[in-house]
């Protein structure tokens, strides 16, 4: 493999996310075993400041196009991968964030390069990048090895801390051109569209009490509430019941809703599967329901117990009410 | 307007899940298969479009367990045809390879829009949606929550963090990624499936080797070691009960 680590930047309404200096901190470590460079690809319109907060990197390659200004699958796809053929970078990391899966497997495709997606753990080994990844909704992990010159992987959210990649100064910035592509695009960015407020903000409750699809139905609903209630928290959930319609998308735990960090995280039913464990990991006590002995929650949970949510839960708020 | 669901089926994963001899794939033997959730998804979000206005609703799967049965279900729930795609391809085959055999079966096929799901569980290098994009030289966004057509185009709503989402124009032909369709995904009578299997036919299309490069190899698959995980609390449910309060009272939660 080439020695330079690329990391994709990602940002959202002016500001470099996260999983980005997650990243670029690992991408550090990456650079130090292959000793070459850790550059950042950063990708938007009049946002060249935002080099200035990916001091961990040592060069950020800026393109700049109208059609950057938000992600844009096509766009962004497009100036990625002539950025990437003119470098031969030894590897490629993308967040596998909404933006970023749209941006790999494109990347992938467009200069035929292996991939490996849902990673947790990146290493250098024997010459060859090995990517660990998370599969079958959190149960079972796969080490692979991805052969080449340049290679892409796609890296879970919170897989790396984030401090390691977050250094102050301004690292040296080499513009590149934007392809021809970016002025007949196919896929058009219209707006941005803001979450619904109005609700109970979970985010800033002490005590959630979450609930997933075991829960059978929504007329099951009320039971949870009552415990939530009698622990003074709220009721929170995993993704299926806001796609049921159940409670709404305020309440969601996870990857693509909100991230919580309350002092209590109860969960009643929920499996565990990565993109719900994105939201919720970093809660201070977390105590897991579930029937099944293998589910992937108890590997975050502090506490836990395989008896059925609905025996514990009325068992639970009688005691509390006692 | 015709639209296209690719579907697949994935261990269930309400199963143990166990590792084969060598190390590098699950022990396939004893799995029970279903569709992926959000090929539902997908499959839903396709009739509503049909409901609302005209077009026809293809659902194409490679050929393995279960697939018969998913193909012939999406017919009962109001899909137009079933296409079986036939060839080498067994369980566990990567991303890149199916990718590339999808898009050989679809290109000839006239279509103005591909609803994947936006990802599946089993899937290691990358998302099938996305590579048959590209493969098929179509534009595409994943993550979708929302889909609306007018004339040649689609407005899409691709989901980001925190309940945040872009909307977005896109040409047709295109594929779509899709999250969440509109309504709850529609249940087939188990009666109205087995009238299907008796009635409607699968098409069958052959696809041979597919030429690509997937580059990457597991080297080793594991369960994520136990023991850094939970304590578990034993006893019955009352017993349980008692030793959350405990918990609770001795973090001081309570
Ligand atoms: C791009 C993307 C983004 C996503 N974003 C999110 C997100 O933000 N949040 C999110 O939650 N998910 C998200 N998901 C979905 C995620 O992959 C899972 O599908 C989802 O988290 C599963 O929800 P669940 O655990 O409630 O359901 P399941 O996985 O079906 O688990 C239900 C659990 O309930 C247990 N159970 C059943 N009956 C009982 C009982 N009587 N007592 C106790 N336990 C019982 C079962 O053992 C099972 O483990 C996303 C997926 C994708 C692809
Ligand atoms: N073997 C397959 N047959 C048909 N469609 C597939 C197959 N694999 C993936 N897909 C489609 O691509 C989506 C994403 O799957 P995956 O890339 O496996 O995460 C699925 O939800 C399906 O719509």
């Amino acid at each position: 493999m080439n020695q330079d680590i690329f990391v994709v930047a990602e940002h959202l309404k002016g500001s470099v996310e996260d999983v980005t200096y997650e990243l670029l901190g690992k991408g550090r470590e990456l650079a130090g075993s292959t000793g070459g460079k850790l550059v950042a690809v950063l990708m938007g319109s009049g946002a060249e400041g935002l080099a200035g907060s990916l001091g961990a990197a040592d060069k950020v390659i800026y393109v700049d196009h109208p059609a950057l200004e938000n992600f844009n699958p096509e766009a962004y796809a497009a100036a990625l991968a002539d950025v990437v053929k003119a470098n031969n970078p030894g590897l490629v990391l993308v967040p596998n964030t909404s933006m970023g899966m749209d941006l790999a497997a494109s990347l992938s495709v467009r200069n035929d390069l292996p991939l490996v997606a849902y990673a947790i753990d990146v290493a250098i080994d024997g010459g060859n990048v090995v990517a660990t990844s998370q599969l079958y909704g959190g149960k079972v992990n796969a080490e692979s090895v991805l052969e080449g010159d340049t290679v892409v992987v796609s890296v879970l959210a919170g897989s790396f801390p984030a401090d390691a990649g977050k250094k102050d100064g301004a690292p040296e910035v080499e513009k590149a051109a934007a392809p021809a592509e970016l002025d007949n695009l196919k896929v058009r960015f219209k707006q941005l569209i803001e979450p619904e407020g109005g609700d109970v903000d979970i985010t800033a409750q002490e005590i959630l009490v979450s609930v997933g699809r075991g829960i059978q139905s929504d007329e099951n609903l009320p039971m949870v509430e009552e415990l939530a209630e009698a622990l003074g928290g709220a009721v929170s959930a995993s993704r299926p019941i806001i796609d049921n319609k159940w409670l709404p998308k305020t309440r969601q735990v996870g990857k693509s809703g909100l991230k919580v960090k309350p002092k209590l995280y109860l969960c009643l039913g929920i499996s565990g599967a990565p993109e719900h464990i994105e939201g919720m990991k970093d809660a201070e006590l977390i105590i897991a329901i579930n029937t099944d002995e293998s589910a992937p929650i108890f590997e975050h949970a502090h506490y836990g117990s395989t008896e059925d949510l609905f025996d514990i839960v009325p068992a639970l708020t009688e005691k509390l009410k006692g | 307007m015709n639209i296209i669901v690719p579907i697949k089926m994935v261990p269930d994963l309400v199963d143990e899940l166990e590792i084969n001899e060598d190390g590098t794939d699950l022990d396939r033997d004893f799995l029970s298969y279903k569709l992926n959730e959000f090929d539902d998804h997908a499959l839903e979000e396709a009739l509503q479009l049909k409901e609302e206005g005209d077009a026809t609703v293809t659902v194409i799967a490679f050929d393995g367990e279960e697939t018969d049965k998913a193909l012939f279900t999406a017919i009962a729930k109001g899909a137009d045809n079933a296409v079986k795609i036939t060839g080498d391809f067994e369980e566990g085959t990567a991303s890149h390879v199916l990718a590339k055999a999808l898009a050989e079966a679809i290109k000839d096929m006239d279509y103005d829009l591909i609803l994947t799901g936006v990802q599946a569980a089993d899937d290691r290098d990358g998302q099938v949606g996305v590579l048959l994009a590209n493969y098929l030289g179509v534009p595409h966004v994943s993550v979708v929550s929302g889909v609306t057509l007018s004339g040649n185009t689609a407005t899409v709503h691709k989901e980001y963090a925190g309940g945040m989402m872009a909307e977005f124009e896109v040409d047709l032909p295109a594929v779509l990624g899709i999250q969440a369709a509109r309504e709850t995904p529609r249940y087939a009578p188990v009666s109205r499936v087995r009238q299907i299997m008796r009635q409607a036919e699968l098409e069958e299309v052959e696809v041979g080797d597919v030429d690509v490069n997937v580059g990457s190899e597991v080297r080793r698959m594991f369960t994520p070691e136990a023991g850094e995980g939970a304590e578990m609390i034993e006893g019955d449910a009352e017993e349980v009960a008692d030793k959350i309060l405990e918990i609770l009272k001795e973090k001081g939660v309570r």
